[in-house]
């Protein structure tokens, strides 16, 4: 059962080294090569929270079918430097092939048993010139084992190295590399050849899209402080600020960056600030003022373990009831929850949406495995993404804060300097042109009036992703990022009765998944947290939860053998 | 007093002889000296009683969380650069629960004004010891002295890179006005800290204090020497009062932004997503 991965559909890669040593540049190469070549290529990164040193690792999972989880198996182990931490030896099975410096690492793979075998990288490099080139003859032996070309990464070589010469020794190195990855298979590729077509598709990770679908719904205004993992959109948008015409700000504080975001909302900017939950807490005042303001800002909380620092540099999803409830008072907001990169690309989209139509707050709640994890998607399409709503032009007399016609639940939205009415906003409960009042019947009306839109989000709350068998017993519930990797444990073991609910909207709860969460299913959640926190918000929303709960919350991603060893222990047990 | 187009005709809260009248009343008057259209000027405040100062100016009111006018400012004026951006608050406001975002909002350098009327006194909580609150001073929360050394919201500035930095006092609406009028013509940010008393508050710097312990600079001086306004920035009894230090303005933080490096000044609400350039980061 636990044998899922089948050696003539794939193969997975395991880079370990410590921070600053430059794999970097093997990786990439790696993961575009393959996936030039045809193959269906999944890559995801952990790492420790520190600049130099440590034990890294980077997993490259290689199909012939497509992949998008992280899985226990190692078939080829890169072991670049000492100290090989738990979480990979853990996986070295009697198959895996440990690869490396035996001048570095012989006695370390001896004493776990196996032995390795020696590439002579540091001699090998050396000889070319430099340490650098280990990198580079790391990628030729990946492409060596695959049968690739010899020249299969020229042309991204060219690309990274704009010096000729650099280039020329890059080349050298990668065919050094290529030539002992040949050697190692005998001249059989370790994959049979791969069948995907060639199409549309762009390799993508969670960062990326994120950034891209927020752009593509006009973000023209990002604020930071820098912190681990939401730092990864703000640097491609820092990166990218020219191409997509977008005011770019690193803050002081967390405090600033929410309140930066919400003045340029005021003024008409389409506004967003990307933090982890530490910072989020920070941020939870200004939250508030974009509530009561009725200002339309996207807040994307990239979750890391708590509390406090927690694990920096890891992943988890124990930040839901804190964004459920984030800012003091009463006002809704929207919840998103990606569960894949095209859905991070879909949904960041979204919130923008949601949040401009609505004048509310939108959460995008992911997670570092989420953000650091790609694989090749069919090209997003930025025109799918709905067009921004623009401000309306006021007119003299303007109420910022007019109550709703009927059936509308919105006041129309201008911004200051356009047009011939003043565009005021205030913090204290206010009156229809925002002023400070202390009148009860309009502070009522007031907070009927924000609440109301309530209506309208659930309305529009994005149904989740159902899979599996019309007729059902069970419901395995995710969101988020968990959703891949159960979809793989799912479809290995086969539940004919069960069904996976993928939500990638946490809050409100759309009528779809309401409908099946009422049904008279047993319902087993599968969450990245200690407590069930998403079971725990639908059954105070609903009255039912979870069952039982299958939980992670050791700072690492469900790999798909374990969901699919837990799951299927409690599915063979009848409740 | 003289009307203007800014003028509110509705309550206002503040105690009566409150210096905060005198500081809206300068406001009012350089706003309108300067020819700005009402539709023009937002003025942006946190919370505290001189926090209350957009609600009563007819302009866009923006009135945001306590200690955050700044960052909100910025953000504003960053979006729309046409826009007369003013950000005014109290001493506890900007320098003790906004004391972070006032350095990095004059490292930042939005084209902003900064307007900050120190009384020295917390007064919409009524009467703690703020941030300026001289040294002895008792209160309902310090009732045996403040302890903490006062801050030295000019000098500091001067440290943070402020191109334009003057201190004014409500008991001198004329020349209060002169110095916005002068902040606001500033390109970039200008801090003006506008003593002011607390009739209710402060029975230490009313308003006799303020004629007797303070004086006007020469308005002809040469503001430009940094030194020589750090060292003026340091005098007390009597406090130096004018235009303590204005140097040439520098890059502002909006112009240092992606969207206006085209010459394209076009306020973000009016723009569209960069579709063909988001197409090209996908190919």
């Amino acid at each position: 059962m636990n044998n899922i991965h089948s050696p003539e559909s794939e193969v997975t890669i395991s880079f370990c080294a410590a921070a600053g040593l430059g794999l970097q540049t093997a990786e990439d190469l790696a993961r575009q090569m393959l996936s030039k070549a045809g193959y269906y290529v999944f890559s995801t990164r952990e790492y420790m929270s520190r600049v130099r040193g440590g034990n890294n690792s980077t997993q490259i999972r290689v199909s012939t079918k497509p992949v998008r989880a992280y899985v226990d198996n190692i078939d080829w182990l890169f072991a670049l430097s000492p100290e090989l931490r738990s979480n990979i030896t853990e996986k070295i099975s009697e198959k895996t092939k440990i690869l490396g410096d035996a001048s570095a690492m012989e006695g370390e793979i001896s004493s776990l048993g196996r032995k390795m075998i020696d590439l002579a990288l540091a001699k090998r490099a050396a000889d070319l010139g430099s340490p650098k080139f280990s990198s580079m003859i790391v990628a030729g032996f990946i492409a060596g084992i695959f049968m690739l070309e010899e020249n299969a990464a020229d042309e991204l070589i060219e690309k990274r190295f704009s010096d000729a010469d650099l280039s020329e020794k890059n080349k050298m190195a990668f065919r050094t590399g290529h030539q002992l990855g040949k050697d190692n298979v005998g001249g059989k590729a370790v994959l049979t050849t791969p069948d995907k077509p060639a199409g549309n598709e762009i390799f993508l990770d969670g960062n990326s899209a994120v950034a891209l679908g927020a752009a593509s719904a006009g973000c023209n205004y990002i604020t930071a402080y820098p912190m681990s993992p939401g730092t990864g959109v703000f640097s491609y948008f820092a990166k990218n600020a020219k191409l997509l015409g977008s005011v770019v700000e690193q803050v002081e504080d967390e405090i600033s960056a929410i309140n930066m975001v919400v003045g340029a909302a005021y003024a008409g900017a389409r506004s967003m600030t990307t933090t982890s939950g530490g910072g989020f807490v920070l941020m939870c005042e200004g939250i508030s003022l974009a509530g009561i303001t009725e200002t339309p800002v996207v807040i994307h909380l990239a979750q890391r373990p708590g509390p406090a620092t927690g694990l920096a540099t890891r992943t988890e999803q124990a930040d839901l009831e804190l964004a459920l409830h984030a800012g003091h008072g009463e006002f809704p907001k929207a919840l998103y929850a990606p569960v894949n990169v095209e859905s991070a690309f879909r949904l960041a989209g979204r919130a923008f949406h949601t949040a401009h139509k609505y004048q509310v707050q939108s959460i995008i709640l992911t997670d570092q495995y989420l953000l650091d994890s790609g694989y090749d998607i069919i090209r997003p399409d930025p025109s799918s993404i709905p067009a921004p709503l623009h401000p309306v032009k006021t007119e003299n007399g303007y109420k910022r804060y007019a109550f709703p016609k009927k059936g509308e639940y919105v006041s129309p939205f201008g911004v200051p300097g356009y047009g011939e009415g003043f565009v005021s906003f205030d913090s204290h409960e206010h009156t229809e042109d925002a002023h400070i009042t202390e009148d009860r019947s309009l502070r009522k009306a007031m907070v009927e009036k924000r609440l109301k839109k309530l209506e309208a989000l659930t309305a529009e709350a994005v149904p989740p992703i159902v899979i599996g068998p019309e007729k059902y017993d069970t419901a395995v519930v995710c969101w988020g990022s968990v959703f891949e990797p159960l979809k793989e444990a799912m479809e290995i073991i086969g539940c004919k009765n069960a069904v996976l609910v993928a939500c990638e909207q946490v809050y409100p709860l759309s009528e779809e998944f309401r409908k099946i969460i009422s049904s008279p299913c047993r319902k087993i959640f599968v969450e990245g947290n200690a407590t069930g926190q998403f079971s725990r918000v639908v059954r105070s929303l609903t009255g039912t939860g979870a069952d039982e709960t299958i939980l992670k919350y050791n700072g690492f991603q469900f790999t798909v053998e374990e969901l699919a060893e837990e799951l299927d222990k409690l599915l063979s047990v009848r409740s | 007093m003289i009307k203007t187009a800014f003028d509110y005709t509705g309550e206002i809260s503040w105690c009566p002889g409150c210096g905060d009248y005198k500081i809206l009343e300068s406001l009012k008057m350089a706003l309108s000296e300067l020819g700005l259209d009402p539709m023009e000027v937002v003025v942006a405040s946190g919370i505290g009683q001189a926090a209350k100062m957009p609600h009563y100016l007819k302009c866009h009111c923006v009135n945001g969380l306590h200690g955050r006018s700044l960052p909100l400012a910025a953000g504003i004026k960053a979006s729309n650069r046409s826009l007369t951006v003013i950000a005014v608050g109290g001493d506890g406001d900007m320098y003790g629960e906004g004391g972070n975002h006032f350095m990095h909002a004059i490292r930042r350098n939005p084209d902003i004004t900064n307007i900050v009327c120190n009384n020295m006194i917390y007064g919409l909580t009524k009467g703690q010891g703020s941030p300026t609150t001289a040294i002895g001073m008792k209160t309902s929360t310090q009732p045996f002295g403040v302890t903490s050394k006062p801050l030295n919201p000019l000098l500091l500035a001067l440290s943070c890179g402020a191109t334009f930095v003057a201190r004014a006092s409500a008991a001198d609406a004329e020349k209060t006005k002169d110095i916005i009028v002068k902040a606001i013509k500033h390109k970039g940010y200008a801090l003006i800290d506008i003593f002011q008393p607390c009739v209710s508050f402060n029975k230490v710097n009313t308003w006799q204090w303020l004629l007797k312990s303070t004086k006007w600079l020469d308005e002809g001086r040469d503001a430009s020497d940094k030194l020589e306004a750090m060292r003026l920035s340091m005098e007390t009894d009597p406090y130096p009062l004018g235009i303590i230090y204005r140097s040439e303005p520098e890059k502002t933080f909006e112009e240092n932004q992606a969207p206006y490096q085209t010459n394209d000044d076009t306020p973000l609400y009016a723009r569209n997503p960069a579709l063909e350039n988001i197409r090209k980061l996908l190919a």
